[in-house]
């Protein structure tokens, strides 16, 4: 049995949901087991948002997450309020052009990746979110970047034709960063 | 087999329906359950469906009784404070027998309470709420397929029994979104003769109505009412078991509780504590036959809820008393999470109330 | 022999048990008499009110449905929108529509919901034994205003006829009267022209008939019917309140 647990927080805003969505979907089509389940509420208008995404080879218990594998964290309140629910070797991505603190944990696995930054010089400011899921996907060989496109095409309404492509665009800068 | 998609446990209840044959909804925006009058909303309109957000609570519900009483599948969905405003039409719907499916998405209380998920509305739900002696099957979706599948199975009974079918969610199985299947299936129809058509002058008129002055016709409505209810707690009782072969710890838990709880259930087994879980699917009829069969072998309950303690009182019904009962539970929008469960599981091995 | 009289089809031949003088006998006759002249018993679903004519799926033939205390255009409404092809009316008293069923009646006003409601206004609370209503009169004595309606206390009776004309939404709103033969001939016109309005699919017709309450008014019959005249239409004015398709015209 093989479960993973995401959780990925951050301001309102910063498609916290919408990349738990891709997450999510990508494990559909990988025939996994997936929830996903978003915080809601007045948070959702600008506040802090998180997402929780379980991926799982059998049935998902609870979807509420309690000792995420996977930390993906976008502001520094989140990293703050999280850090230390991380299960012990999991991992911990880290938008650190947002966040200045570093982890100070020896058990878990830590991607300092500038995401806000990136995203800014390529002209995607709102997608430093989907930079990160890129890294991710590279990491996570059950998820992998193969079908990434079918998701995103399916994610992103006929209305915003455009930003199919800028999402592929941000995930392969992802998934090719190296420190 | 069908395609698997992603949708949100309250999407599910309005696709469902549709499905169901539903095209009438009638509703009041409230946290957390407004993607279903969204998806109706869009939905509606293009397959010649009615969509209605009223003004009220209660001037739903009492749409909901017209287009009952008309013959149509109909529903409305609310959350908890919504849901006190409707038990006015809740009493009414039950008191003329029709048919109507009603959605709680409940969340935490009393009074306006919070917008996070609960289950405080269970005395609400299967105790009343309205007036009157009256009952409504209340199911209790725990996945998202289910939210779909008991929808559709909600309006059956509902039409069968001539009652009130709710369905008794809660804000993070309405929220979520897991994968989900549909079957290709026709829509079941009843005969509705009763139901309000215009006479055409060709038969006497039909009347819904639940006044009766003379006391003694009254209380002949109402026997007859509780014949159906006991015909109903005989034969339509829901409920899963979960390693409930050897259990001598029994968890009872429904809903987003019962996840929780079957990871710590899981959990428990792994540290060789033997440990099930029943799960009422149907909140009334309540099952008491789970707990009949397996009163002699199971030495204590834990009921784990997001309330202060109400099925609580019907696991007690349901075992005479016989065995302890213990309590596991958050409220207010709050979340037991697996460890706790864990540690009241490992209190009740013990026998430490 | 030639019939010159005779009980209305959409009339069950059940006595009823309004009071003696009380005009609501009167008004079923007139709603009774327009669904025969109109054809419609057979497709016609009335919802009934909480109040005096609460049991009125016992005089009118066509099918009929109970409603809780002032929902009964939320109900009609419900049934409407499921049978559009069905004449749907209501038939309620001036508590249920303008005290606790004020909203359900506004709103359904402004949907312009393609019913029909018969408004009786007699300005008291007849079937609880003669409360205040929303429309007693400033200074009438009633058993909960004993010392006579104090408007600087309970508020001014409403006029429900004037305040929905307000409204977009509704097609015709008119006030009416049963107080002599006149006055009873053009009810029954009003009411007819609400029905027709549905039946074109109009929208969304309200008469307010103003009537009387002999038992807890306190009144003989014939001193009722003259309080009408001299103390209830001052207040409530007969008339023609809105009439879209009548202004196109």
């Amino acid at each position: 049995m093989k479960t993973t647990q995401i959780l990925i927080a951050g301001f309102g805003g910063q498609g916290i949901l919408f990349s738990g969505k891709f997450i999510a979907y990508k494990g559909l089509i990988e025939e996994l087991q997936v929830s996903w389940l978003p915080s809601y509420g007045p948070e959702m208008r600008g506040g802090t948002a998180n997402c929780n995404v379980i991926l799982s080879d059998t049935p998902v218990g609870s979807p509420i997450i309690t000792e995420p594998d996977v930390l993906i964290a976008m502001n520094t309140p989140s990293l703050l309020k999280y850090v230390d629910s991380v299960a012990k070797g999991g991992q911990i991505y880290v938008d650190s052009s947002l966040i200045d603190a570093k982890v100070e944990r020896d058990d878990v696995e830590v991607f300092y990746i500038p995401a806000t930054q990136m995203a800014k010089e390529e002209g995607i400011a709102t997608l430093a979110n989907m930079i990160i899921v890129g890294h991710l996907l590279e990491n996570h060989p059950e998820l992998s970047f193969d079908g990434a496109k079918e998701v995103v095409d399916s994610l992103v309404p006929p209305k915003k034709e455009a930003l199919k492509e800028l999402n592929m665009k941000a995930l392969s800068l992802g998934k090719n960063y190296k420190k | 087999m069908a395609q698997r998609i992603l949708m949100k446990g309250n999407e599910a209840i309005a696709e469902a329906a549709i499905r169901a044959g539903c095209r009438h909804y009638f509703g009041y925006p409230i946290t957390p359950q407004t993607e279903i009058a969204a998806y109706m909303a869009k939905k509606m309109p293009k397959i010649g469906g009615v969509f209605l957000q009223a003004e009220s609570e209660i001037a739903s519900i009492n749409m909901v009784y017209g287009a009952a009483a008309a013959g149509v599948r109909v529903m409305t969905s609310s959350s908890s404070p919504g849901i006190s405003l409707k038990a006015e039409g809740l009493s009414y719907i039950a008191g003329s027998d029709i048919p109507a499916l009603v959605v709680n998405v409940q969340r935490g209380g009393p009074g306006l309470g919070g917008i996070q998920p609960s289950q405080s509305d269970y005395f609400q739900a299967t105790k009343g709420g309205g007036h009157g002696d009256y009952r409504m099957i209340v199911l209790a979706p725990a996945s998202v397929q289910e939210m779909a599948s008991l929808t559709i199975k909600g309006f059956d009974l509902a039409d069968k029994y001539l009652m009130t079918s709710m369905i008794l969610a809660d804000g993070t199985i309405g929220q979520m979104m897991e994968p989900i299947t549909f079957e290709d299936a026709e829509p079941k129809t009843y005969e509705k003769p009763w139901a309000l058509t215009g006479t055409e002058c060709k038969r006497g008129h039909n009347v819904v109505n639940s006044l009766y002055l003379k006391p003694d016709e009254l209380e002949k409505k109402n026997f007859e009412r509780f014949e159906k209810y006991k015909h109903i707690e005989e034969n339509e009782a829901m409920w899963e078991e979960y390693m409930m072969e050897d259990a001598e710890v029994c968890v009872v838990a429904f809903g987003i509780a019962s996840r929780v709880a079957k990871n710590a259930v899981a959990a428990a087994r792994a540290e060789g504590i033997k440990v099930g879980l029943i799960r009422p699917i149907t909140l009334w009829p309540f099952p008491n036959k789970a707990f009949a069969k397996v009163l002699d072998k199971v030495r204590a309950f834990v009921s784990v809820e997001l309330s202060m303690g109400q099925m609580i009182e019907d696991i007690r019904l349901a075992t005479e008393c016989k065995k302890p009962v213990m309590l596991c539970n958050r409220a207010g929008g709050m979340i037991p999470g697996p460890d706790e469960v864990l540690a009241a599981i490992k209190k009740a091995e013990k026998g430490e109330f | 022999m030639a019939v010159v009289f005779e009980k209305p089809k959409s009339l069950a031949d059940i006595p009823f048990h309004y009071c003696p003088g009380c005009p609501h006998g009167i008004i079923h006759r007139l709603v009774a008499e327009v669904m025969d002249e109109l054809g419609i018993e057979g497709r016609a679903i009335d919802v009934a009110p909480v109040g005096c004519a609460v049991m009125a799926y016992d005089y009118f033939t066509c099918d009929m449905i109970e409603a809780a205390h002032g929902r009964a255009p939320a109900v009609a409404t419900g049934i409407k929108r499921s049978r559009p092809d069905n004449i749907v009316f209501t038939y309620q008293g001036d508590g249920d529509l303008a005290s606790i069923g004020m909203a359900e009646t506004v709103h359904s006003a402004a949907r312009n919901e393609n019913i029909t409601v018969i408004f009786v206004n007699n300005a008291i609370y007849g079937m609880t034994g003669g409360q205040m209503a929303p429309t007693s009169l400033p200074g009438q004595v009633t058993q909960t205003s004993p010392y006579g309606r104090d408007v600087n206390h309970c508020g001014w009776p409403i006029r429900v006829s004037e305040m929905l004309a307000t409204l977009e939404g509704p097609e015709y709103i008119a006030r009416v009267a049963v107080n002599n033969v006149k006055n009873v001939r053009a009810a029954k016109k009003a009411i007819k022209r609400a029905f027709e309005n549905q039946i074109a699919g109009k929208g969304f017709s309200l008469v307010e008939v103003v009537s009387a309450c002999p038992t807890n008014w306190g009144m003989t019959p014939k001193a009722a019917l003259e309080w009408i005249e001299s103390d209830m239409l001052p207040y409530y004015p007969i008339g023609v309140y809105k009439d879209r398709s009548g202004e196109e015209k």
